[in-house]
């Protein structure tokens, strides 16, 4: 019976991405899952999975060879983002820092900076954070108060962050700071510093636990006096705003692919359980009402399936508009969450037992409308697309 | 030394899967069933690129011999760093009837083709766990034979080689050429990159037929049936040891 995580079931991959596919595979089923129970409930991994991984050429896929990266294709990346998915793991955050930090990198990095970095984080020996959310600002940028004071040369960074994914195991930190206060509006006064984790002033003070995605560690981090060489400026001074526009589209993709991936493991999950629950003599699938359900996620995840497989055959091409990586995140997160509550209703008692795949699976399924930009929040940057002619 | 080492690398089942009978009893059902590289060939190719990575190995030949799809099993062991592969197409009735002795003598002609020091195969396949190719193959060319390796060292033109043997290690020195076969603890074979699948694409893979080494693969055997193993019957509980010693008494066990 096809599954629809089956390798080489999608026509946006080759037979050697489907090769990878396997590696990939093989790689959570024997380095991931066999830990992930632990690393959930403790909060965080450890340094040595990052390793392997990098070992195991699974970071970094996106980033050019030449600034050294793999040099693989977006979709290339996509495999580990929809394994991770497939393989229902929590934890670590590859995604997080192989496609949307270390682009900043790649991007806006000096050659010095490239050279200090990535060819360390595509080894999986420097992970990475980056810091936007605040007690004060989240998924509304411009409400930053983080400040870094020019200082001769220096900078002076203050201020604290908070719900950073990868920030308690981080060994540097992309951070977000106002760096003119004077600016006409705040967008145009924020700049990116990279911050190590052992500059003097910076503390990781907070490691927060979450109702799911424990092994991906997510912290609180102060900034005091933090003096910052020129050097650890990214880009150019007061457009870090306009670099995190270009990239966050990039940013809602990963998470509208992962939310597609994780749907199929759910379904795949729940149609086994189904298959072999008694009830009434027979398994739970002889009823019509769980066949009904069934066909009716299916349809759903299909149609959710062919409209991400298109943003990531746009993406390739640098064809992604903003609102349609929004729409990619707002529909596959919201779907994700819709087939977590049905996926566990079908699994009755079992479903509501923590250390079930499908409990977790829910739980972990929860942020993903939040974070990347709140659904809210982008349903209002598509708005603003739709009305744009109009306000002219 | 720049030895050239030829890797035997077998489409099995993957490992993981539920192995199910055909319901006329010949064989196991395999279409549609996920294959992969029999695992012990994995660490057979592990063994040998890491000799190359240490300048021991100057070229890796892989070989595999089956159906089509074998490709795929040879891809894998490009990818994992093998510089050209050998496909010997044998498919339908003649591929269930294959035997490790059709496989050795082919190993063992293509051993004089390629100008082969040492051979290097996993110790047997998880499919029919013969545990014969590498055996049979020294025996054919009267090779020195080194089985179930868990460590291999070149030394002064020979092999050291720790073989993993009933209640211990057993250390032996042989002569190249030699054949190896690798058991679980000689490595862990890494895993394929996307670069090193990339370059894989563009390497050799040079299709045979038995015929062009000589072979007869014609059936040695016949399959009379195939049976699954018998299910586990239910047992009993006992209250206390001398219960059990009485019913293991009554049940002729002690």
């Amino acid at each position: 019976m096809p599954k629809l995580t089956d390798v080489g079931s999608r026509i946006l991959f080759g037979p050697e991405q489907d090769s990878f596919r396997e590696t990939v595979r093989k790689f959570f089923q024997k380095e991931i899952t066999p830990h992930i129970q632990m690393w959930n409930e403790r909060g965080y991994t450890d340094k040595e999975i990052w390793e392997k991984a990098g070992s195991c050429g699974m970071l970094g896929i996106n980033i050019p060879a030449e600034h050294g990266g793999i040099g693989g294709s977006f979709a290339d990346a996509c495999i580990v983002m929809e394994e991770q998915g497939y393989a229902s793991v929590n934890g670590p955050a590859f995604h997080l820092h192989s496609d949307i930090i270390m682009p900043y990198f790649s991007k806006y990095g000096s050659e010095e900076q490239k050279q200090k970095y990535i060819p360390d984080m595509t080894a999986g020996k420097k992970i990475s954070a980056i810091a936007m959310t605040e007690p004060d600002a989240g998924s509304d940028l411009q409400g930053i108060k983080s400040f870094a004071r020019k200082d001769g040369s220096d900078y002076i960074l203050n201020g604290s962050k908070m719900f950073i994914t990868n920030g308690w195991l981080a060994d540097v930190v992309v951070v977000v700071a106002v760096t003119n206060k004077e600016a006409k509006s705040a967008a145009h006064g924020i700049s990116l510093f990279l911050v190590d984790a052992d500059t003097p002033g910076f503390k990781k003070s907070w490691l927060m636990k979450k109702i799911g995605m424990g092994a991906s560690d997510t912290a609180g981090l102060f900034f005091e006096d933090v003096r910052l060489p020129a050097s650890a400026l990214l880009g150019e001074e007061n457009k870090g705003f306009y670099y995190l526009m270009n990239e966050l589209p990039q940013e809602r993709l990963t998470i509208g692919v992962h939310a597609c991936a994780h749907s199929e493991f759910m379904f795949e999950e729940t149609k086994q359980y189904v298959m072999q629950r008694k009830a009434y003599g027979k398994t739970l699938s002889n009823l019509q009402t769980i066949q009904h359900k069934l066909a009716e996620m299916k349809t759903e995840i299909c149609v959710a399936r062919a409209f991400i497989d298109q943003c990531i055959a746009l993406h390739e091409e640098q064809q992604l508009d903003a609102q349609m990586a929004c729409m990619a995140k707002i529909w596959a997160s919201e779907l994700e969450n819709k087939i977590a509550a049905q996926c566990l209703q079908l699994h009755g008692g079992a479903g509501y037992l923590y250390d079930t795949p499908i409990a977790r699976a829910y739980l972990d399924a929860r942020v993903q409308t939040i974070y990347g930009g709140s659904n809210e929040v982008l349903k209002d940057l598509i708005a603003r697309q739709i009305l744009a002619p109009a306000r002219k | 030394m720049s030895l050239r080492i030829l890797v035997g690398v077998k489409r099995v089942i993957d490992y993981a899967v539920k192995i199910r009978v055909k319901p006329d009893k010949s064989g196991v059902i395999t279409e549609g069933v996920k294959h992969s590289m029999n695992p012990f060939d994995e660490i057979a190719i592990e063994e040998a690129v890491r000799m190359k990575e240490k300048k021991i190995a100057k070229e890796i030949v892989a070989f595999s011999c089956g159906p089509a799809q074998c490709q795929e099993t040879l891809r894998t062991a490009l990818a994992m760093g093998a510089d050209r592969g050998i496909h010997v197409e044998v498919a339908g009735p003649q591929f269930d009837t294959l035997q490790p002795l059709h496989i050795s003598k082919m190993l063992a002609q293509l051993a004089k083709d390629e100008q082969i020091d040492l051979i290097i195969v996993g110790k047997q396949a998880i499919d029919d766990d013969c545990n014969q190719t590498a055996q049979m193959t020294a025996a054919l060319l009267d090779w020195p034979q080194a089985t179930s390796a868990s460590k291999i060292e070149a030394k002064d033109g020979s092999l050291q080689v720790v073989r993993e043997i009933d209640g211990g290690l057993e250390t032996i020195k042989v002569k190249l050429p030699t054949v190896v076969s690798a058991d679980l603890r000689l490595n862990e074979p890494r895993y394929a990159t996307l670069p090193n699948i990339m370059k894989a694409k563009k390497k050799p893979i040079k299709k045979l037929t038995p015929k062009d080494l000589g072979v007869d693969v014609s059936p040695r055997i016949e399959v009379v049936t195939v049976e699954e193993p018998p299910v586990r019957l239910a047992g009993a509980k006992v209250e206390n040891v001398d219960m059990m010693v009485e019913k293991l008494k009554a049940l002729g066990h002690a």
